[in-house]
């Protein structure tokens, strides 16, 4: 038992080892406001994430997060700006395109069997393309629910509030691990990550489940679209390069092996606490130059790589045979 | 079931679609620009529309050359862009700090090197899976890049370096006659040697290749480290081009564009046969689509689902193939189609041979027909 949740046992005590570093460095740092904004600005990251999660336990990969983020940022701001729609029904529609996107690529990866990684790159290149066809410029949204629903927070004493990002994210996880490992769908969706054969023949339905997890994909960085479009009250084609990456980062440190069916949503959440936390010490910090970030996170990447390669040795008493690919 | 698999497998029609293709851009953009076979001599170089799809297609064809080598070998580099802005980092510091152009070249040649060398290691060695392996070099590369030019964009004057992105060699311009001359090492290095029958077997499968005496994790690391060095190349030709180092957009999303040229150059991406020349028509495809793009007066924002679309209709025409192929990594089971999900490509490719029983079994019926 100890052996399956060693990956999130190591990642949590490196988020605590790393939080009690940066608190004994710095008295400030070991506050509700700095948590409070820990987890409200890394919010879309980790609602992205959540769906990467699953796409990546499902055995595949969404390289068209980040682009779907930025659309939705877009799409949402010539909607309110320029249409003139109500911000809710705005979001209605911005979800209903993201989730729409990501199932017509699990179609595609399903029906034609292509492997997941160029046709979420294709995806990439659509979504992006889109946001600069609607526009190239960055648009403010200046509807006045914006700053209602950023004024919506918990607060606690010492100036910590938790915002409605950071409470939206902590709902998406929360739902996640009950659709991760108390559902039907979650029991499918590890059956196909761990062997797509082996599921098929215990009458997983394949199709539906690999269409379904690529909509949820496309929906959560929906989501995370609608988030940062609250976050930083614009909409541009470009915002959010590199989220993929960073989601992809996040989802690896959490523990979940890439090859599918091995992972946890909740090691994803401390891997997104982690990926915050550097960024907020080098904040703080402030000598450090921002490409540090980069260099640190490459580095804890390799780290917990080799973590997970070394752990699969010892469980399977040879060096890692099976990873071939 | 095999026939259609050998008539797509023999050489010649299966290189037609990427120089139909090809052919069909160029007289598109020939359409929109009746200019664009023009070409001139002037101060010594040649000049023209056409020339310029060449010249600018430079660096994502070099990457393309070393991609394709990792792809045959079922792998990706996911690290080439972020490896382009290492070499120019390292190429434009070194010059701005007074050196000559030889060590220049040398050392930033080098850097490009030792970054494969590091993938290759860890696809290699620690076995690690090739999209993850690079996506650590992808993640730190650029924060590297960026810690070598201090953050800044670094701009140099020497003549020198600069001739390596404007120069021009017997009349050609010095990124074409670059990635010519690449092309032919690289040519000549797989295909009058034995390497490129051992790259083709490490793709189809790396286990059974290993039990037949290739030495997997040397053929490895060496694609990887070419597809470093290849990068490197087309950094320094950015770099010298632009007379400058910007760590945070050289070669950003390149690698992209080349896993592009590859795939529409007709290298599958599960490993397996592969061909430079296609690769090379791929990149050329690329360009000549996004200089038409910009001819036609079109917005280039267009451009990216222009990518896309052609990205996914070559895959779509190649996906019946594909499919065709799939049993041959999976050796045990090579010939008879594996028991997978009911195939919805199937109708069209055998629509002659299926027999009325099987109308709705789509599933049960390849196994039962091979």
């Amino acid at each position: 038992m100890i052996q399956r949740f060693l990956p999130l046992i190591v990642t949590s005590a490196v988020l605590v080892v790393g939080f009690l570093l940066c608190a004994a460095q710095f008295p400030n740092f070991a506050s509700l406001r700095v948590v409070g904004n820990l987890l409200t600005d890394n919010a879309f990251l980790g609602i992205t994430a959540v769906g990467m999660t699953f796409v990546i336990l499902s055995g595949g990969i969404d390289l068209s997060v980040g682009a779907v983020i930025g659309f939705t940022t877009v799409l949402l701001a010539v909607l309110i700006e320029q249409a003139g729609w109500h911000p809710a029904a705005a979001f209605a529609a911005a979800l209903a395109v993201s989730t729409g996107f990501g199932a017509a690529m699990g179609l595609v990866i399903h029906v034609f069997r292509m492997p997941p990684f160029i046709v979420t790159l294709a995806g990439m290149f659509i979504a992006r393309g889109m946001g600069f066809v609607l526009t190239t410029d960055s648009i403010p949204v200046n509807h006045p629910l914006y700053g209602v629903l950023n004024d919506v927070a918990l607060r606690f004493d010492g100036g910590g509030r938790l915002s409605l990002p950071a409470m939206l994210m902590l709902a998406v996880f929360a739902l996640a691990v009950v659709l991760a490992h108390w559902t039907r769908f979650g029991a499918n969706l590890y059956a196909l990550g761990g062997n797509r054969q082996s599921a098929e023949l215990m009458g997983v339905p394949v199709g539906r489940t690999t269409v379904l997890v690529y909509a949820l994909s496309g929906g959560l960085a929906g989501l995370a679209g609608i988030v940062f479009s609250l976050y930083t009250g614009a909409g541009y084609s470009l915002a959010a390069t590199g989220v993929e990456l960073d989601t992809i980062t996040a989802v690896v440190i959490g523990g979940t092996q890439l090859t599918g069916g091995y992972g946890y949503v909740a090691g994803t959440f401390v891997g997104v606490l982690i990926q915050g936390l550097i960024q907020t010490y080098i904040t703080f910090d402030g000598s450090l130059s921002s490409w540090w970030t980069k260099i640190v996170i490459g580095a804890l990447l390799f780290i917990f790589i080799l973590l997970q390669k070394g752990l699969l040795a010892v469980w399977t008493g040879r060096g890692g045979e099976t990873a071939e690919a | 079931m095999t026939p259609p698999a050998r008539t797509s497998a023999a050489g010649i029609p299966r290189a037609l679609p990427q120089y139909g293709a090809l052919v069909a851009v160029l007289l598109a953009n020939w359409l929109l620009f009746p200019d664009f076979f023009t070409i001139r001599l002037q101060d010594g170089r040649l000049f023209g529309s056409l020339i310029d799809v060449l010249n600018r297609g430079a660096p994502v064809a070099l990457l393309a050359i070393g991609m394709t080598m990792v792809i045959a070998t079922r792998g990706v580099d996911l690290s080439v862009g972020a490896v382009m802005a290492i070499s120019g980092a390292v190429a434009a510091t070194m010059t701005g700090a007074g050196w000559g152009l030889a060590p220049v070249l040398a050392t930033s040649l080098a850097a490009g090197l030792l970054c494969g060398l590091w993938n290759g290691l860890l696809v290699a060695v620690l076995r690690i899976q090739p999209i993850i392996a690079t996506l650590i070099l992808m993640v730190a590369g650029r924060g590297i890049a960026q810690l070598i030019t201090e953050g800044q964009i670094v701009t140099f004057t020497s003549p020198g370096l600069a001739a390596v992105g404007s120069g021009s060699v017997l009349t050609v311009p010095m990124p074409v006659a670059i990635t010519v001359a690449v092309l032919a090492v690289t040519g000549l290095l797989v295909r009058r040697t034995a390497l490129g029958l051992m790259i083709e077997a490490v793709g189809v499968n790396r286990l059974s290749s290993a039990g037949a005496g290739v030495n997997t994790p040397v053929v490895l690391v060496a694609v990887y480290a070419w597809c470093g060095l290849c990068a490197a190349v087309a950094g320094l030709i950015v770099t010298a081009d632009i007379r400058g180092a910007d760590a945070n957009n050289a070669g950003l999303w390149l690698e992209l564009d080349a896993i592009l040229a590859v795939v529409v150059g007709g290298t599958s991406l599960l490993g397996g046969r592969f061909g430079l020349v296609l690769s090379l028509v791929g990149a050329l495809i690329i360009q000549a689509m996004n200089t038409g793009i910009l001819l036609s007066g079109f917005k280039p924002e267009f451009n990216l689902i222009v990518k896309a679309v052609v990205l996914m209709i070559v895959l779509l025409l190649q996906s019946p193939a594909l499919t065709l192929f799939l049993p041959r990594p999976g050796s045990p089971r090579s010939g008879s189609p594996h028991p997978r999900t009911p195939r919805p490509a199937e109708p069209p490719v055998k629509s002659g041979s299926v027999k009325s029983g099987g109308v709705k079994s789509g599933g049960i019926k390849p196994g039962a027909g091979a």
